[in-house]
């Protein structure tokens, strides 16, 4: 009896040890399985994030120790920095139609060099070599080629009697110059989208015929539902990048204007007319040419939580691109 | 539940791929000049010159500096620009430079307000250096601020008019112009309309042709840009609103803003061979001194003068005057070896024959008193012009701001605004221009 009470005991005070050094064991093995990723992204996640969060409330010149200004900051980028809301607009508009478009003719011209019986692999080459090109060769092409004085599309389109716009020296034609620029450089999506559409079983697309659908519904009802997922990934890839457009509006806007800067000129930010300001501009002017880092941060905040908004947009389950048919 | 985590994890996904951030580490500017000069010790020296022959001419009076100084030598950095300069002497280290040199004025304000760059007036008097008796006065003014003289003038540059004695001859116009009125009527007589565009131009007022910035044109004007207290003056200042309406007319008299911006895209680089005024594109240009040198030094085989720029008539007895700046050099707060540096800072800007020398090899003007008199400063009539708009007691600069050349910016922004026509509210414009510099300035303090 007392023997048997005394193993109970024993079993009883035994087993909770067990089951505890057991939960740690496994909570120190699954965190050291976890490890890489919590370092990586305790460092360059979370610590930035909230470095940044607080620096957007403090005066902070990378001299002197930041100073707590409270909404100083804020205040001034959303009411007093006159080169934020133009930025706004301009990076909005072209996270709108350089995405889109980026995506729709990536499908088209996947869709295309799939469709061409002879040669697609020259075509693939074709249409992914300009992706290769460095951003800055490809933007000082693109300027070169689109000088409204001396450039050949200009001279072409006057030869052939058609209007001819100012392109990259002009505030409403900047825009899409950039987009054209962006346009060229599709063949990464191209690539991802060939390998996506060859992926579409063909037995759907002949049912569907044997159904009586059309080119048109068979996209629609076949290839559509199949690389959705890879249309969100691209979107959202996409405005990422777009949202962190910096080289190409910069290049192109010093270069359009004629002052590079190199003799301590004053340059125009965002020329013409600012139409070409972006916001990643901005974070590098404030944050690593004005020393305001407290303002660089809170664009930088406002990029974020712009980004978050875009994807979650396109991810949310329901109405959002992720919904089931 | 279970179905919105993924969505979490690629919400988080994004989050982390999207963060642009910028949290350099604080570093604190202690400096001190503790070291010994006459110590065996190597310092490093950053500069913005690319040109070969520019980087010839400082390397011999590096290795000059270092014949005289045997136990210093001279690590040299060069195609520094300012931004790199500013990253740097936040960041320290021991790669960073113990002596800077910047192609611009704008950012004096800056290194001295924040002692990026140390006091120079202890080492001065130490030497025995009187920067009064030593540099002119508009060189000592764009190298200090609120009295702190955080750097000091290495050359300077001198704007002035450069115009083809060619297309002169043909339009029959005998002599430079001396006010703006005559500039306005020879630029228009130097004109040739072609279509929409033109065969020649007798100048390009546009803000963006290059040297015709805002702030340089209005030199002539004497404008102010702040008053004592450190306030925007701009809204208040006949000067500036004077340059601005001036500029706008000669824009308007010579075809207009989008003839003559069409006109401009047609210009080669600012810096190269197809400089407008060298391949003759324009009749006459506003231009630092160097361009005579890079003129000389090219094919273009354009015949050229140079002049004073010209001035507002209610100011003809100020001919002779001209827009100043340079190039600035300092010594960082970061550096273990001030002493050293000093010695060779004091060697570039106050060694004559060091300033001379540098100044004939690069085609700027020098810039000391002692250096300015020279006989050995290059006699070249064209090049002497613009030592005398250097020496000019009327010729003037742009003042340091405590952020840089914020202000300048929201003036060349303003200047873009009214000459397209996009502004037509002048006073307005100054007002609001005024009130941006105003609110910048206390952003950054």
């Amino acid at each position: 009896m007392t023997l048997t009470i005394e193993g109970s005991k024993r079993r009883s005070s035994y087993r909770p040890v067990t089951r505890s050094a057991r939960r740690r064991r496994d909570l120190v093995r699954n965190l050291a399985f976890l490890s890489p990723w919590l370092v990586g992204t305790g460092l360059f996640f979370l610590y930035p994030l909230v470095a940044t969060a607080y620096f957007s409330f403090t005066h902070y010149d990378g001299f002197t120790a930041p100073r707590w200004t409270g909404l100083q900051n804020w205040f001034y980028v959303f009411q007093d920095y006159p080169f934020f809301w133009p930025a706004m607009r301009n990076t909005i508009w072209l996270v709108v139609v350089i995405v889109t478009l980026r995506v729709l003719v990536g499908v088209a011209v996947a869709q295309l060099v799939i469709a061409v019986k002879r040669g697609g692999g020259f075509f693939r080459t074709l249409y992914y070599a300009p992706y290769l090109v460095p951003p800055v060769a490809g933007t000082l092409a693109f300027v070169f080629l689109l000088n409204p004085g001396t450039g050949v599309v200009n001279i072409v389109l006057g030869r052939l009697g058609l209007p001819q716009p100012g392109w990259f020296n002009d505030p409403a034609w900047s825009k899409p110059s950039l987009t054209l620029l962006a346009l060229w450089t599709v063949g990464d999506l191209m690539v991802i989208f060939l390998a996506s559409l060859l992926d579409v079983p063909q037995e759907l697309y002949e049912a569907a015929e044997l159904d009586g659908a059309g080119a048109v519904r068979r996209f629609r009802f076949v290839t559509l539902p199949y690389i959705r997922p890879i249309l969100v990934f691209a979107a959202v890839t996409g405005i990422i990048a777009t949202m962190q457009y910096y080289t190409e509006p910069l290049v192109a806007g010093q270069v359009a204007s004629g002052q590079i800067g190199g003799s301590g000129q004053q340059t125009e930010p965002g020329y013409p007319d600012g139409s070409t300001l972006t916001l990643p501009q901005l974070v590098y002017n404030l944050g690593f040419q004005r020393f305001d880092i407290g303002a660089a941060c809170v664009i930088a905040l406002v990029l974020f939580a712009l980004c978050m908004v875009f994807a979650a947009l396109l991810m949310r389950r329901g109405s959002g691109f992720l919904a089931e048919d | 539940m279970s179905g919105s985590r993924p969505h979490r994890r690629q919400l988080a996904a994004v989050a982390a791929a999207v963060l642009v951030l910028g949290t350099t580490a604080c570093t604190g500017s202690s400096g001190g000049a503790t070291d010994n000069p006459n110590a065996k010790t190597t310092i490093t020296f950053w500069h913005g010159w690319t040109a070969p022959s520019e980087i010839k001419a400082i390397q011999d009076n590096v290795d000059a500096f270092e014949k005289a100084n045997p136990n210093i030598t001279v690590k040299v950095v060069s195609g520094i620009t300012d931004d790199k300069i500013n990253q740097a002497l936040r960041a320290g280290g021991s790669k960073a430079p113990d002596v800077v040199s910047s192609f611009t004025t704008d950012n004096v304000g800056e290194f001295c307000s924040s002692h990026a760059f140390v006091d120079l007036t202890p080492f001065m008097k130490q030497s025995g250096i009187d920067p009064t008796a030593t540099f002119p006065g508009a060189q000592l003014d764009y190298t200090q601020f609120e009295g702190n003289q955080c750097s000091l003038p290495l050359l300077s540059d001198a704007y002035g008019l450069y115009y083809n004695k060619k297309m002169f001859a043909a339009a029959g116009i005998k002599s430079p112009p001396k006010t703006l009125s005559e500039f306005d009527a020879d630029a228009i007589k130097l004109t040739k309309s072609s279509g929409d565009s033109y065969s020649q131009l007798g100048f390009m007022p546009n803000y963006h042709g290059y040297e015709t910035a805002i702030a340089h044109l209005a030199a002539q004007f004497n404008p102010t840009y702040f008053d004592s207290s450190g306030k925007s003056t701009v809204d208040t200042d006949p000067g500036l609103k004077q340059a601005y309406e001036w500029q706008k007319n000669l824009v308007d008299s010579l075809g207009g803003y989008d003839k003559l911006e069409r006109y401009r895209t047609t210009f080669g680089d600012e810096f190269g061979a197809k400089n407008p005024f060298m391949t003759g594109q324009v009749a006459m240009a506003i231009d630092g001194e160097w361009r005579g040198g890079m003129i000389d030094d090219s094919d273009s085989k354009v015949d050229y003068g140079t002049a004073p720029f010209p001035v507002p008539d209610d100011l003809a007895s100020e001919y002779g005057k001209g827009y100043t700046s340079g190039t600035i050099i300092g010594i960082a707060s970061t550096s273990q070896k001030q002493n050293a540096a000093w010695e060779f800072v004091k060697f570039l800007t106050t060694d004559t024959d060091a300033v001379v020398s540098f100044a004939n090899a690069i085609h700027n003007v020098p810039s000391t008193k002692a250096a300015l008199a020279s006989n050995k400063v290059d006699s070249d009539p064209n090049f002497q012009t613009f030592i005398r708009i250097a020496e000019n007691p009327h010729s003037n600069t742009t003042p340091a701001s405590p952020n840089g050349g914020a202000y300048q910016l929201t003036l060349a922004n303003l200047g873009y605004a009214y000459e397209s026509g996009k502004e037509t509210d002048l006073q307005s414009a100054l007002d609001a221009a005024a009130k941006q510099i105003d609110t910048d300035v206390a952003q950054s303090q």
